[in-house]
């Protein structure tokens, strides 16, 4: 997708404004469990993980997946399964997750990279909706219950997560480290080469630019962090469900980044904390979350293709 | 009575025919796809909720309005179908110098607002649509038992594919049609209205989504949720195919819905699942397609 890109000056490390920011948002992290409920919170920060992790693809990589629960929810199943059954702690739980998304995005994605556009996007979709089929009928899965219970555990075996504080913070670092990942990822030479082949790929090509490769590296990548977040949740939650690998899943996050802004940095984060907010103010409402997300994403696309932070970065003529 | 690798010929029958009535509707919902994207370039991800749309027009305008199968057949399919118009005309039209998966997006959009909105009003229990008069019972062939209205599906479906292609391939207006898929630009500059020609085009296919659903409503219940799992498999389905041409779109559509029948056989577990390997093993193999022309 064609996105104006404004970035400036990444050899020289974090732009200051990226640092306060960064800065301001980790303070206010940190005092926002003393303010709303813990769990809310957190569910916030996993979503916001997995909407950095999906503009990794989209907004800097140019490559619209519209199968991202596969990762999220298929990490989620593992990491639950890993917790509950092999009675891994936490931090392990979480790696197993992540590791297994990371093969499944290695693999749906090598398969995906051969087509291109909307191509793409439908064969993305498609093979989520296996990784869903196989949710719903393996053994492990728990079919429409899914795996409930899951214990929090001890962080390193010594400290208790089971108190909704102590697992905030883990959550915290987790999700917040992530994101910092992800920002270190696109301001990479590895992510320069990235946007000259979501700019211009017939371009990056001719400059001997493996692009095949990069885009499968991206996906990997990208689904690897979708992996954590999904699998973080599950920890936060306790439970793995079908919700996470459903293909209305994949559309929440492409609206998150839609409505946060494509391809900027802070865009993904600013939309899952008002889609997610969103849906729990009007959970008692039913069907008319979904209306509102269509109706977001109608208007999105017709009139707000920026997205917030895109229009603010234009305001204030700074990337953010 | 002969039996199959240890399956009765009843069971195999019976299948293969549901995986023709599952492949009509691929069939006519993949070539709804195919002629929007060859003019529009666009995905419509909106088609499994105008299906569904089409399967509640024809059930509305029985119960509000007594109108029965035969006409919903045609004035469903035309209400959809204006609908489709009135989508084209006042948001995807502005969307045609941007990127295509923006047409894509919007489209995501529309689907979650129609089914939310019959699921508000309706909800997701289903709600039932009798077969006609007519076409009620079955023949008996001896070794299986065949549903009228089963066959009448697969009659109908073959019958709006063959048109389609015909008027596509075939006439002046197709010549048109397939000339302003290749430089509308250039059409244009010969006299032709294209824009009027895409708002049809757009009709035309969301109306073949209609009109599967009117079909669709006497064999599966009238439910907001029909649409949204058979999309994704429509989508597979068009990966297989490839759209570049519009027999390729129809015949992927039943071969797929007979592969899917026979694997309910012979291995049930993975029928779900069928048409995504077949997806997948096509991208290793033939990346644009088996009808494909460009990747």
């Amino acid at each position: 997708m064609a996105m104006t890109d404004k970035t400036k000056g990444e050899a020289t490390g974090m732009p200051t404004l990226h640092k306060i920011i960064f800065g301001v948002l980790l303070v206010a992290l940190i005092a926002l469990p003393f303010f709303v409920y813990p769990v809310f919170a957190m569910k916030v920060m996993c979503f916001a993980l997995f909407a950095a992790a999906f503009n990794l693809l989209l907004g800097f990589g140019g490559l619209l997946s519209f199968g991202h629960a596969a990762y999220f929810g298929g990490a989620s199943y593992v990491a639950a399964h890993a917790a509950k059954v092999w009675g891994l702690t936490p931090e392990l739980a979480v790696l197993c997750g992540a590791a297994a998304a990371g093969l499944l995005g290695f693999v749906i994605g090598s398969l995906a990279i051969r087509r291109q556009g909307i191509y793409f996007a439908m064969v993305t979709l498609a093979f989520a909706q296996m990784v869903y089929f196989t949710a719903l009928q393996a053994d492990f899965t728990g079919g429409e219950d899914g795996i409930q219970g899951v214990p929090r555990g001890d962080l390193f075996g010594l400290f208790s997560l089971s108190d909704n504080l102590a697992l905030y913070f883990f959550v915290l670092a987790v999700t917040f480290g992530g994101i910092l990942l992800l920002y270190r990822i696109v301001h990479s030479p590895f992510g320069q080469v990235l946007k000259a082949i979501r700019e211009n790929e017939p371009r990056a090509i001719s400059l001997g630019y493996n692009v095949n490769r990069y885009k499968l590296i991206v996906f990997t990548l990208s689904a690897t962090m979708a992996g954590v977040a999904g699998a973080t949740k599950s920890q936060v939650f306790q439970l793995a469900s079908l919700t996470d690998v459903h293909w209305s899943m994949s559309g929440e996050v492409v609206l998150m980044t839609l409505l946060g802004g494509m391809g900027t940095i802070f865009g993904p984060l600013v939309g899952a904390g008002i889609i997610v907010t969103m849906q729990n103010y009007l959970a008692t409402f039913g069907a008319w979350v979904t209306i509102i997300q269509g109706v977001i994403f109608v208007i999105g696309v017709l009139m707000f293709r920026e997205g917030i932070v895109g229009v603010l970065a234009r305001w204030f003529k700074r990337p953010l | 009575m002969f039996e199959l690798l240890g399956v009765p010929p009843q069971v195999l029958l019976g299948q293969l025919l549901l995986g023709l009535i599952n492949g009509s509707f691929y069939a006519v919902l993949s070539l709804g796809l195919a002629v929007i994207f060859g003019l529009l370039n666009i995905i419509n991800f909106a088609h499994g909720a105008l299906y569904m749309a089409g399967a509640f027009v024809a059930w509305m305008l029985l119960n509000y309005l007594g109108i029965g199968y035969w006409p919903a057949l045609i004035v469903a399919p035309l209400i959809v179908g204006v609908f489709g118009v009135v989508i084209e005309r006042t948001m995807l039209s502005r969307l045609y110098h941007l990127d295509h998966l923006y047409g894509l997006l919007l489209t995501f959009g529309l689907a979650l607002i129609i089914q939310g909105l019959f699921r508000n009003y309706y909800g997701i229990s289903g709600l039932p649509y009798q077969i006609p008069a007519v076409l009620s019972g079955g023949q008996n062939l001896g070794f299986m038992f065949l549903p009228n209205y089963r066959a009448w599906v697969v009659v109908a479906s073959v019958l709006v594919c063959f048109a389609t292609w015909f008027a596509i391939e075939k006439t002046r207006l197709g010549a048109y049609l397939r000339a302003a898929t290749e430089n509308p630009t250039l059409v244009g500059a010969f006299g032709v209205n294209v824009p009027l020609m895409v708002m049809l085009t757009y009709g035309f296919g969301v109306a073949l989504a209609g009109f599967a659903g009117v079909l669709a409503a006497p064999i599966y219940s009238v439910n907001p949720t029909m649409g949204e799992q058979l999309i994704i498999v429509v989508f597979a389905v068009v990966v297989i195919g490839g759209m570049g041409s519009i027999m390729g779109a129809i015949v992927t559509g039943y071969m797929l819905g007979i592969v899917e029948g026979l694997t309910r056989v012979f291995y049930p577990e993975g029928s779900a699942v069928v048409i995504f390997v077949i997806m997948a093993i096509v991208l290793m193999i033939k990346p644009e397609g088996l009808f494909g022309r460009t990747a």
